[in-house]
């Protein structure tokens, strides 16, 4: 935890209400989103128990195992779930835009993609599961499932998938991003406690929070006590319907709770990146659309040798930009970097905008800017810098010494011979530079699967689907 | 008895051609870099082209310079990336040819560069390859290289800092070729039958170090000090005042060990009287005139031998703004790995802090901090360490299929800090 947050979290304390860690929201937010609470077996991994879901907050489907222990009801259940998930997401394939690319063929792009809201990390694990358990198996041979079933499978292990990239927006749980966006008195494990983190953020702390017969847990698991008193007696005396009513007391209060986060996510405007890291989400949703349609066989049990190094490049470059993007769109995310020494903000003291460097044919426009800072500047002179005031443009350190700083500008303040207008900060004017930028180099390229070298085993077997896949385990 | 470090570089040699790798372990200083000239230079002399990889380009250059120093009629290309300015040093050697791509260098008989570089190198297979710092080394960026080489012999030091990533790979925990391990254990797992050789003695730790980080981290395996422990001493030839820090380098001086105990508190992590103490230290330590005495003559402690160590990059620059000479290094643990100086100064990992976690526990990042000095090391901590780790048993959870690895992290700081309360100031 950082010194800032820590002491947004003191203070939250103090307080008695959330204190905001963001000035902007640092997540996309569809006009349509699919809110999918899952409920869970107790005990169990994976057996599904029920499902709440839906667009519309006036609407929400309830869908129920009514014996969750039946292989052929869970089944059932799934083919239910395929019939509300599938239609929605494939409802953003029709309208595309094609994107031109540098060294590539142009592929083409949704407009528009899905986007899946789950209350929390335990929502998202489910996902991940019923994604696991439902995408080998077979429409036909022993223990045959709807056609949608292991398409379904497909693409929730596509969205469990995707939200373990940093920044991605394709599918959110609801605890994760409120807790970017403020900070609660409370533990981060209280924090994934939906009830208690909105109440902290609403109106303070409340007991209720903790009570399960005002606010039932926000899942996978359900409470013991609704498991032992009234799930397990509805179950055993064979009414689907009282087994349907039982969970929908369960499931309705976060199904509020949902909405009620989504409208304060919504309330903070969006970060200046948010566009950009959704258009990449969108790009990668259209790519696995691609996959599906072309009938690409389903993603493997386990990565390869070559496929998690792949993974893990993707992942890392998406972390470092999601940082660096979250510090330029936000202030005070900023402010945890010049607490740190790596960037520093203050006041245009003195310009030299004309300053050169070189002569003849190498001479080049290298303006000046002096900063008055009261910030720690940790920065050794050379450092590349960027600004969050004018993000293409490139400076270097030169000096930093009793709280001035001299910046040179590098790049991004025109051609000629003088600096183009405004590229040029004023004397007067408040700006910030930081050592972060997103100027990432490419990654080289990886071997061909089937050329993994002896080093990491040597080339994988391929993945035949055979029947033994459907005799697997289905929990 | 085991064998003498000679034996084991010749029977790593010999091994050489029989397997297809051959993996060797190196305690600090117990050289590793001796070994990787010796070993270039045998398979140079069969004539067949060889690649060396590193880590960094310090260590490319470090490499380089040694090689030319000892086999001056090789010929060796420099890989280097656009960015990189070669030290002047490097560009005054014969038979060294920097470059950015394998056609500028001509047809040397090293080709040497970072593990980043080669793996835009492609199209060509040499037949030899030796990687240096392999347990440094990603496993992924093994991947991204294998297909360069047909035999490779890894040397390393399996004591030192694992690698790591600023996300969480967890996901692939277990997996054989988990891209977060360290290359040279997704090779073992693969390749299990191939030989591990072991150098036995360190030849930079003094015999009152090479015990205590022997036990603390390497447990199982074991080295020794090349030097008795008449052969170092350390003399500080102005007076002292009688200070803390005064007596805390005087008694590193006389034992080779020192911990300044600041009182217990909890602090932020640039603690401003823990750095003014590393400061104030290596500040007196130049004033009072330190000179080492070892098998390789006495000399001068000056600046360019002291390293300050600390964990967090932002602790190092506070240390560095509190005004040292420039010529000292200051460093965090990643970056001083493979480094070695006469005396070193450590502000521990675990001082000021309320918790002990993974990253602070790691026993490799305490092993670099106190395996980097020929003559003498001086920890400043806070008082209180023994009961944080205490109230911090390790309870990272078990994953399915990862190997157990030694030694753990909380019991090496254990063993470590019970040795340092013996030199308590």
């Amino acid at each position: 935890m950082s010194l800032l947050t820590s002491l947004a979290r003191l203070r939250a304390l103090d307080e008695g209400i959330a204190q905001p860690v963001a000035t902007v929201r640092h997540c996309h937010l569809a006009e349509r989103p699919m809110v999918f609470i899952p409920l869970k077996l107790s005990g169990e991994a994976a057996a599904p128990l029920a499902a709440m879901l839906g667009t519309d907050r006036g609407d929400p489907r309830l869908l129920v195992v009514p014996q969750p222990r039946n292989r052929d009801l869970r089944f059932a259940w799934a083919a239910e779930l395929a019939g509300v998930l599938l239609p929605y997401v494939e409802g953003f394939l029709g309208d595309t835009e094609t994107v031109e690319r540098r060294n590539a063929d142009p592929y083409e792009r949704t407009v528009d993609a899905p986007q899946i809201i789950v209350p929390n990390q335990g929502g998202m694990a489910f996902v991940r599961l019923l994604g696991r358990s439902t995408r080998f198996r077979r429409t036909d041979g022993p223990y045959p499932v709807p056609e949608s079933v292991p398409l379904l499978g497909r693409w929730l292990t596509y969205f469990a998938e995707r939200a373990a990239y940093p920044g991605s927006s394709l599918m959110l749980a609801a605890t994760d991003e409120l807790g970017r966006h403020w900070a609660s008195g409370q533990s981060s494990l209280e924090d994934a406690n939906l009830a208690a983190l909105l109440s902290w953020i609403t109106t303070g702390p409340s007991d209720d929070a903790e009570d399960p017969l005002v606010w039932p847990p926000a899942g996978p698991a359900t409470d013991p006590g609704f498991d032992a008193e009234v799930l397990a007696p509805a179950i055993e005396g064979g009414s689907p319907e009282r087994v349907a009513e039982a969970l929908r007391t369960q499931l309705e209060p976060t199904w509020r709770l949902m909405w009620q986060a989504i409208d304060l996510l919504a309330g903070l405007p969006e970060g200046a990146s948010v566009a950009q890291r959704w258009e990449q989400d969108r790009g990668s949703f259209s790519g696995m659309a691609a996959h599906v349609a072309e009938g690409t066989p389903p993603q493997a049990r386990r990565d390869g040798a070559v496929a998690a190094a792949a993974k893990l490049a993707r992942m890392e470059r998406a972390q470092a930009a999601y940082d660096v993007q979250r510090a330029y769109d936000d202030p005070l995310v900023m402010a945890e970097y010049r607490l740190t020494g790596e960037a520093f903000a203050g006041e245009v003291i003195e310009t030299v905008p004309d300053n050169v460097e070189g002569e003849g044919r190498s001479r080049k426009l290298r303006p000046l800017v002096v900063i008055k800072t009261d910030d720690p500047v940790r920065l050794a002179p050379g450092t590349s810098l960027g600004t969050p005031q004018r993000r293409t443009q490139g400076a270097e350190l030169v000096s930093a010494d009793d709280g001035l700083v001299t910046v040179k500008i590098t790049k991004g303040m025109g051609r000629g011979r003088t600096a183009a207008p405004g590229a040029v900060p004023e004397v007067g004017e408040r700006v910030c530079y930081t050592s972060l930028t997103d100027d990432f180099q490419g990654s080289p390229s990886l071997p061909e699967s089937e050329a993994t070298p002896w080093t990491h085993g040597g080339p994988p077997q391929e993945y035949t689907p055979d029947d033994e896949d459907a005799q697997e385990e289905w929990s | 008895m085991t064998d003498s470090p000679e034996q084991v570089i010749r029977n790593v040699l010999a091994d050489l051609p029989r397997h297809r790798g051959v993996v060797v372990d190196s305690p600090p200083g117990a050289g590793k870099s001796t070994l990787v000239v010796r070993a270039a230079a045998h398979i140079a002399a069969t004539g067949e082209p060889l690649m060396i990889v590193a880590q960094t380009n310090e260590q490319v250059d470090d490499l380089v310079a040694r090689i030319c120093d000892k086999h001056p009629h090789l010929t060796v290309g420099r890989l280097s990336a656009g960015g990189y300015v070669p030290p002047l040093r490097m560009l005054e050697l014969p038979g060294v040819r920097v470059g950015t791509r394998i056609q500028d260098l001509g047809d040397p008989d090293i080709v040497i560069a970072t593990a980043d570089k080669w793996a835009w190198i492609g199209e060509r297979v040499w037949p030899w390859a030796i990687v240096d710092e392999a347990y440094q080394m990603r496993s992924d960026k093994l991947l991204r290289i294998a297909g360069l080489f047909e035999r490779a012999l890894f040397v390393g030091d399996p004591g030192q800092l694992d690698p790591f990533s600023i996300v969480d790979g967890d996901r692939w925990s277990g997996l054989s070729w988990d891209p977060l391990q360290s290359a040279v254990s997704v090779l073992l797992r693969h390749n299990p039958g191939l030989p591990v050789h072991r150098l036995p003695v360190s030849w930079r730790l003094p015999a009152s170090a090479a015990p205590v980080v022997s036990q603390a981290f390497y447990p199982f395996t074991g080295f020794r000090s090349g030097t008795g422990p008449g052969d170092r001493w350390l003399e500080l030839t102005a007076g002292g005042m009688g200070t803390v820090h005064d007596r805390a380098l005087e008694e590193a001086a006389r034992s080779g060990w020192a911990l300044l105990e600041l009182p217990n508190r909890h602090t932020v992590r640039t603690d401003g009287e823990a750095v003014q103490a590393v400061a104030l230290l290596a500040q007196r330590l130049l004033q009072r005139g330190a000179v080492a005495g070892s098998e390789q003559g006495e000399r001068p402690v000056t600046a360019d031998r002291i390293a300050v160590g600390a964990a967090h990059r932002d602790q190092v620059a506070a240390i560095r703004a509190a005004g040292l000479p420039p010529e000292i290094t200051v460093d965090t643990a990643n970056r001083l790995q493979g480094r070695e100086y006469d005396v070193t100064i450590v502000l521990h990992p675990l001082s000021g802090r309320r918790d002990a976690t993974a990253f602070h526990l790691e026993s490799g990042r305490l092993c670099v901090l106190a395996s980097r000095h020929r003559h003498a090391c001086v920890v400043v901590a806070r008082a209180g360490i023994a009961e944080l780790l205490d109230a911090h048993p390790s309870a990272e959870p078990v994953q399915l299929g990862v190997p157990v690895k030694f030694p753990d992290g909380w019991e090496a700081n254990q063993a470590v800090l019970e040795h340092l309360s013996r030199h308590r100031v």
